[in-house]
């Protein structure tokens, strides 16, 4: 069995126009072999999570640097759910405080990249995570 | 600039230094194989007067005050006055931000900078729905007039300048100030300030754009036209090359591609049936301070330079002040780190530094703890100190252009200001900046990514982050934005709402929709329209409908 490429969705919920972590992350993960969507700027948390299933992605990356994360990240992984796709794995990545990180977390949020993480610990933490969530490769697959 | 006899002895001479040098690397290498700049401008080991053996002192360097304007735009500089010390700041509610104005203005800062909200910035007021979340964050939340009159409270605007960091729906905004003058008594013509007004920058790199680039461009032109009639002292713009480095663009692509924005909206209001020397004096421009010491000095000498030239020679502009690049800066927020942050400090006293010696007009300097949060009553005190130690204390301010006659440096301005020419050049031949925003998106986003392998590879070296790491204290009293902002605004709105004469809201929205899809000049509906508070939602809906929304290009 030939093996798939991960997929990731790379979206920036809000009204935030700083993209330049999600662009520069979005080409790390393609020069890393996976297959990345990016959304573009002032996506709702339904058009990421419409996005999301549309594209068939095991990852949903989120990048914010508003502030407006507690409220806009734990909306996705909610409507992730609510289509039961809760086995897409969501991390985020921005200017998030501390103490909003263990809140992220309980929200479903898997980790939170923020400012001078190298693109290689993410690479690698994907990597490891969609390994543990999809043994067996891309779930819509079979069903296609 | 040197005598051919000197120069051909000078040449001898660094022959023989040549040969003395490679010895000495063949014995010692070198801490790297090769050096360069940011923008990839190979840094040789000495530069002599062979280096600028081709520079015309008075061609291309001339006197501060006079055309290129290489040294400078006053011809005394800060002997006469210091450069504006400007933070840019705004959160919450106008009242908190109010609040932190008089306290800047309270500790010697000279101007006022505001920022806004994202939905103030987009033209949505704080009760839509795509405003959740948002209310107040990045800046302080404006609705209406009514926001307006209090963000100035006890202000008097016809002792401040004010700079508003505000761009799609910048016409309301300049209206609202106007507006809130002439409740103080303050008539326009007395009024000193900035509005960003750079649309072309959102497309590029900064992406608060509401509209299309055409009626975009047309609010432009009626900002113009209005102001160089009745609020003659105001910048009606401030072309960015800023956000574009932010975006992670070099040094060279963001003076080529704020000079192409420049070019685009002069070649608009010419136009729009403009006079150049009409509308040109009040341009003003805006950039990054960067890292790269004397890069960045010989950027904005090559921009001072290139402007003028572009506007005596393309636009055949007469008035001297039309060819002066007057400008702002602000530090790099890019080059803050999260961790280590009190190391931050030096790193934007540095890039101050550099500004300075470039011949800025205003400064903001980053505070420490902003790569973690919007910056606390301390942090932003100890970055205007910064401003000061450089002004009063280390005597840099004492003549003209220091650095002026410096082969590194007069050999890395004409280099910055070729590549510059060339990038321009492309884009003209792509139809001008608005038709080259996916070039210069792709350009910036290539060079950003570069930046960051630099880093991972330890190539560049960032302390803190892959260098001299260790474990550092986070920064305490980090500012909160108080969560209920969004609630007292909606709460504001709807009292305004129900307060109001809304027949008389009804009939001025009307008024501009009329108005929009005719070439009557806007600003005059928009002052009516904010006086009768209109609220800027219901302002930039009824512009929506007229001119339709800019959809983003995805470039990656």
């Amino acid at each position: 069995m030939s093996e798939r490429p991960i997929r990731v969705l790379v979206a920036k919920p809000g009204l935030d126009g700083h993209d330049r972590g999600a662009k520069v992350i979005a080409q790390a993960l393609r020069d890393a072999g996976m297959e990345v969507i990016y959304t573009g700027l002032r996506q709702t948390p339904e058009q990421i999570v419409e996005a999301a299933l549309q594209e068939d992605v095991q990852v949903v990356g989120l990048s914010i640097l508003s502030g407006a994360h507690m409220h806009l990240f734990p909306a996705v992984v909610e409507g992730l759910r609510a289509q039961g796709a809760d086995d897409i794995l969501v991390v985020g990545g921005g200017i998030i405080p501390d103490e909003d990180i263990p809140l992220l977390k309980e929200a479903g949020i898997a980790e939170i990249f923020g400012p001078g993480t190298p693109t290689t610990e993410i690479i690698r933490f994907i990597r490891e995570e969609v390994a543990k969530r999809f043994p067996k490769g891309r779930e819509n697959d079979d069903k296609d | 600039m040197f005598e051919k006899e000197k120069l051909e002895s000078i040449r001898a001479a660094t022959r023989e230094y040549q040969e003395r040098l490679e010895a000495q690397v063949k014995k010692r290498p070198e801490r790297q194989a090769s050096f360069a700049t940011d923008s990839g401008i190979e840094i040789k080991t000495l530069y002599t007067p062979e280096d600028i053996a081709d520079l015309d002192y008075e061609r291309d360097l001339g006197f501060p005050g006079s055309y290129p304007f290489t040294r400078g735009v006053q011809p005394n500089m800060y002997r006469g006055r210091l450069w504006t010390m400007r933070q840019y700041a705004g959160f919450g509610t106008a009242e908190e931000t109010n609040a932190r104005f008089r306290y800047l203005l309270e500790q010697g800062q000279t101007g006022l900078s505001v920022a806004f909200d994202l939905p103030t910035q987009i033209g949505y007021d704080s009760d839509h729905p795509l405003a959740r979340g948002e209310v107040g964050k990045v800046g302080v939340a404006i609705d209406s007039l009514e926001d307006m009159e209090t963000l100035f409270e006890g202000i008097p605007l016809d002792k401040v300048s004010t700079s508003m960091t505000i761009n799609a729906p910048a016409a309301v905004l300049l209206a609202m100030y106007i507006a809130v003058a002439e409740k103080q008594g303050v008539t326009p013509d007395k009024l000193n300030g900035t509005i960003q007004n750079d649309i072309l920058k959102e497309y590029i790199a900064r992406g608060t754009y509401i509209f299309p680039p055409g009626p975009s461009m047309r609010l432009i032109t009626d900002i113009f036209a209005y102001c160089s009639k009745n609020v003659p002292s105001w910048n009606t713009i401030s072309i960015s090359g800023y956000h574009i480095r932010e975006a992670g663009s070099t040094a060279v692509q963001e003076v080529a591609f704020t000079l192409a924005d420049g070019i685009a909206y002069v070649q608009a209001a010419i136009d729009a049936g403009l006079n150049v020397d009409d509308f040109a004096p009040r341009l003003s421009f805006f950039f990054n301070a960067h890292l790269n010491f004397f890069e960045e000095i010989a950027k904005f000498r090559a921009a001072r330079r290139l402007w003028a030239r572009i506007m005596k020679e393309r636009f055949g502009a007469k008035n001297p002040r039309s060819w002066m690049l007057r400008f702002h800066t602000q530090t790099a927020g890019c080059s803050l780190t999260a961790q280590q942050p009190m190391v931050n400090i030096m790193r934007t006293a540095f890039e101050a530094l550099s500004a300075v010696l470039g011949g800025t007009q205003s400064l903001h300097t980053n505070s420490y703890d902003e790569a973690l949060a919007l910056p606390s009553d301390e942090s932003v005190l100890i970055a205007l100190r910064t401003q000061q130690v450089i002004g009063y204390e280390i005597g840099v301010t004492d003549t003209v252009d220091p650095l002026g006659g410096s082969y590194y440096i007069e050999s890395l301005t004409n280099e910055i200001e070729e590549k510059a020419m060339a990038y321009i050049k492309k884009i003209d031949e792509l139809g001008g900046a608005p038709e080259a925003i996916e070039f210069m998106q792709k350009e910036i986003k290539d060079s950003a990514y570069r930046y960051q392998m630099d880093i991972e590879s330890g190539k560049k070296v960032v302390i803190g982050i892959n260098k001299f790491q260790m474990a550092y204290e986070k920064p305490k009293n980090l500012l909160k934005v108080d969560p209920a902002v969004a609630e007292r605004q909606t709460a504001k709105l709807r009292a305004l709402k129900a307060r109001r004469d809304n027949q008389k809201v009804k009939k001025v929205l009307s008024n501009l929709r009329e108005a929009a899809s005719t070439k009557e000049n806007l600003m005059p509906l928009f002052i009516d329209a904010v006086k009768a508070y209109a609220t800027l939602g219901e302002i930039c809906d009824t512009l929506r409908e007229v001119f339709g929304e800019y959809r983003q290009q995805i470039v990656f």
